[in-house]
């Protein structure tokens, strides 16, 4: 049991990050808030595991026959960029780190309601990352992050299993925190904090844990039947012994394209705050954000057919699951219309947060337009299979997903710490970010759309300069990601103290000191208005608080 | 909370507030908050979050098992011969006295919850044992079903060589088909069956120490949303696996 955190008169004050020293006091903390840093370090060393994947597979296109590995290692390096960052960065990266930090702040909760658990999904994230980087040392894994068989089952001569165990181990703990997520917001809100006064990071986030609690079962299962196969040498999905290679790409897509949503619908609840904070606006349409979350998870389950247009599926199937592919734009653009009627007539300043929101806006609304290129069965029958395909994922995960992340990392860094870090390298870095991403990924738009490949080792030498402008962008962009890493780590030192509420921003998070009690308020809060009450919030330079008329 | 999620475990027709006042006795809310952990308000709000996360986990495990029964359903229909063939082979009769044990099993799970609502220490020691005994005599008889199907060959993978002639229409890769549904499917409803062992067994340690009374049996209640999910499970399982074969 906690006591009550008491302020000593002339002594720093007790936060959760001095409440304990010690390793052990880490390893076995049941805080959400300690959970979150420990989250942040593990996804941020498997970010730079497959970042440097990245990175030597850029190294090597940039000439036609490969400059650098043998094909069978280039295929072990985009396998490992693929499964790293898909399933141990980007699906724990916004909920397992901001939203383990803020959802209990935010409904005004002193913890999850099942903090045991939320620690024991840490864990288990670790035992799977164990899982997949013992694949990569011992030899590698060659399948593609997609595991498709019957090469995956019965022809893949390198650690699938191992590979496939640690995707299997790491879905429970996505599980286990969508779980937690769904019962916190429905059973811990403080009094007065009825669902439309939430934040729409909450509503962004429970959107996502229904997608978690949902859909990861299903790969979960799907890929240890792949493991039996390959173990047992049994027919389930290898076509030679009456099984359906189809019917893998069902069951994987059925999780793996909301998996998708997993990614960026919390990125969108990221962007809704920023957008919000530094418009000094109450979000547009409010209800209609919060809804379209909830559209986005639902349809999200209908539409995991497009992935499967060219690879025998029968020809109606494709046209429903190509229109309501279409279906799942409109409420994103729902979204990416209200957050720009939240700009018009806001007094907007360009904070470094703000920068990744605007990126987010900006690269979100182009991945999501070339998605309709590959939503029409015309056009995807043409481009599926090509780096079009690459550039219009990278522009959803990497131009929506990591920039929102970055940008809540930026956003909520002084509540994290208690310190601001430097605006100035800050803003240096997300121009930074910006500019390398397009570089990198722009031109594979037209490489794809030339004819080039995923996927190959090797490229006809007329695609080269695109190559080389693709490489020299990657460059940039990882340069981009190593700068926040160099002023986070120095703001926790020597940062200025930043108070309880630098950005002057609205939400029971900024009310508690920086960084908050291990409890996070002194008493459960009450709350009397909406969400975004800006037109309240005292001026710039005004004394951080906040005015609780309504 | 909407209360439908906790109406099947209690008595019947109490609503939920009355049965919670009915068992308060002078002193009890002092008793009930040394069970409260430290991110919750209330008693209230930690029973109502308990349950509600079973539910939302016993949707997973619904997801979980609902991959496996898709997958089943699409062989079934590919291969409708090599299935029901193949369904022939299991053994009805252990099947069906499994099944009539489960059911067994979850009216005494059942008894137990309301012996611990309504504070009978012994009935809940002694439903739950009895619960136990219904469990592991389950999956002895699935243990002894496994060791024919290893007698007879008809292990996938590992021993797969029926020594009967097939019937037309009926190819070997096809009926190892259905018999890697078979095992996996109720080799993993029989490991939630040892996990379920496992909780019953810390439940009676628990209720041996008297750490359940009538103002606080929600771990009791929690488990039996469990017990009884593994049980429905396999009240799909059965007909899938041994009646749809076509023999009356």
């Amino acid at each position: 049991m906690s006591t009550a955190v008491a302020e000593v008169p002339g002594a720093r004050p007790v936060n959760y990050l001095n409440a304990k020293y010690g390793i052990r006091s880490w390893l076995l903390t049941t805080d959400h808030k300690r959970i979150a840093l420990l989250y942040l370090v593990s996804i941020t060393f498997m970010f730079f595991i497959g970042g440097a994947a990245a990175t030597l597979m850029r190294m090597h296109l940039i000439t036609p026959g490969g400059a650098l590995v043998q094909p069978e290692t280039y295929n072990k390096l985009f396998s490992i960029h693929g499964i790293v960052m898909v399933f141990f960065f980007m699906i724990p990266s916004i909920p397992a780190v901001l939203g383990n930090f803020l959802v209990p702040m935010m409904v005004g909760a002193k913890d999850l309601a099942f903090p045991r658990i939320n620690l024991l999904s840490w864990y288990i994230y670790v035992v799977g990352a164990l899982f997949t980087l013992y694949a990569i040392l011992a030899g590698g894994v060659d399948t593609g992050w997609t595991f498709y068989t019957p090469y995956s089952s019965t022809y893949a001569n390198s650690h699938v299993i191992a590979a496939a165990l640690g995707v299997f181990i790491s879905g429970f703990s996505s599980i286990l925190t969508g779980l937690n997520f769904i019962v916190t917001i429905h059973k811990m809100r403080a009094p007065g904090l009825t669902w439309f006064r939430m934040p729409l990071f909450l509503w962004a986030i429970y959107a996502t844990s229904i997608i978690m609690v949902l859909g990861t079962p299903v790969v979960a299962i799907t890929i240890v039947l792949v493991a039996l196969e390959r173990l047992l040498h049994v027919g389930i999905f290898d076509p030679k012994l009456g099984g359906d290679p189809l019917l893998f790409q069902h069951l994987f897509w059925f999780y793996s394209h909301p998996a998708v949503y997993i990614m960026v619908l919390p990125g969108m609840g990221v962007v809704s705050e920023l957008i919000a904070c530094f418009s000094r606006k109450r979000i547009f349409g409010y209800s209609f954000v919060a809804f379209s979350s909830l559209a986005i998870a639902v349809i999200s389950f209908l539409v995991w057919g497009h992935h499967m247009f060219v690879t025998g599926q029968s020809i109606y199937a494709g046209l429903i699951f190509s229109l309501l592919s279409f279906l799942v734009a409109i409420p994103s653009a729902i979204k990416v219309f209200n957050w720009t009627a939240t700009l018009y007539k806001g007094s907007i300043s360009y904070q470094a947060p703000m920068l990744y929101g605007l990126g987010f806006i900006g690269l979100f609304t182009m991945g999501g337009l070339t998605g309709l290129f590959l939503a029409s069965l015309a056009t995807d029958v043409h481009l599926n299979g090509t780096y079009f395909i690459v550039a219009h994922f990278h522009y959803i995960m990497v131009g929506g997903t990591v920039m929102a992340y970055m940008g809540g990392l930026h956003f909520w860094w002084p509540k994290i710490t208690g310190r601001m870090y430097s605006d100035a390298w800050a803003r240096f870095a997300a121009l930074l970010i910006f500019v390398g991403f397009n570089l990198t990924f722009f031109p594979q738009f037209m490489l794809g759309y030339l004819g080039m490949p995923r996927r190959y080792a090797t490229y006809p030498a007329e695609f080269q300069v695109l190559n080389v402008m693709s490489s020299a962008g990657a460059s940039i962009l990882g340069i981009g990601y190593l700068i926040p890493l160099v002023y986070f780590i120095y703001s926790m030192r020597y940062g200025p103290i930043a108070g309880p509420n630098p950005w002057r921003a609205t939400g029971l998070e900024w009310q508690t000191p920086s960084p908050p009690p291990t409890e996070n308020f002194e008493e459960t809060p009450v709350v009397t208005e909406e969400a975004y009450a800006y037109a309240q919030m005292a001026p710039p330079a005004a004394v951080a608080g906040r005015n609780a008329g309504g | 909370m909407p209360k439908w999620l906790r109406l099947p475990l209690l008595p019947e027709g109490m609503p939920v507030a009355e049965a919670t006042a009915v068992t308060h006795g002078p002193g009890s809310s002092q008793h009930a908050a040394q069970h409260i952990a430290h991110q919750f308000v209330d008693a209230d709000q930690q029973h109502e979050a308990g349950t509600l996360g079973m539910w939302v986990f016993l949707v997973t495990e619904i997801m979980f098992f609902g991959g496996l029964f898709a997958a089943y359903a699409i062989y079934r229909g590919l291969y409708l011969p090599a299935f029901e063939y193949g369904s022939r082979l299991l053994d009805i009769r252990l099947g069906t006295t499994n099944t009539a044990v489960l059911i067994a099993s979850s009216l005494t799970m059942a008894l137990a919850v309301h012996s611990a609502q309504t504070g009978k220490r012994k009935a809940l020691i002694a439903f739950l044992l009895l619960t136990m005994v219904f469990g592991a005599t389950f999956l002895g008889i699935k243990a002894y079903e496994y060791v024919h199907k290893w007698d007879d060959f008809l292990v996938p993978g590992l021993r797969f060589a029926p020594t009967e002639t097939l019937p037309a229409g009926v190819t070997l890769p096809n009926l190892q088909l259905f018999f890697c549904f078979y095992f996996f499917m109720t080799a993993l409803h029989g490991l939630h069956m040892i996990i379920g062992l496992g909780i019953m067994t810390v439940l009676v340690i628990l209720s041996r120490r008297g750490r359940f009374s009538a103002d606080y049996y929600a771990p009791i209640e929690i488990s039996g949303l469990y017990w009884h999910f593994v049980d429905i499970v396999w009240i799909f399982l059965f007909p899938l696996l041994y009646l749809i074969g076509g023999r009356y």
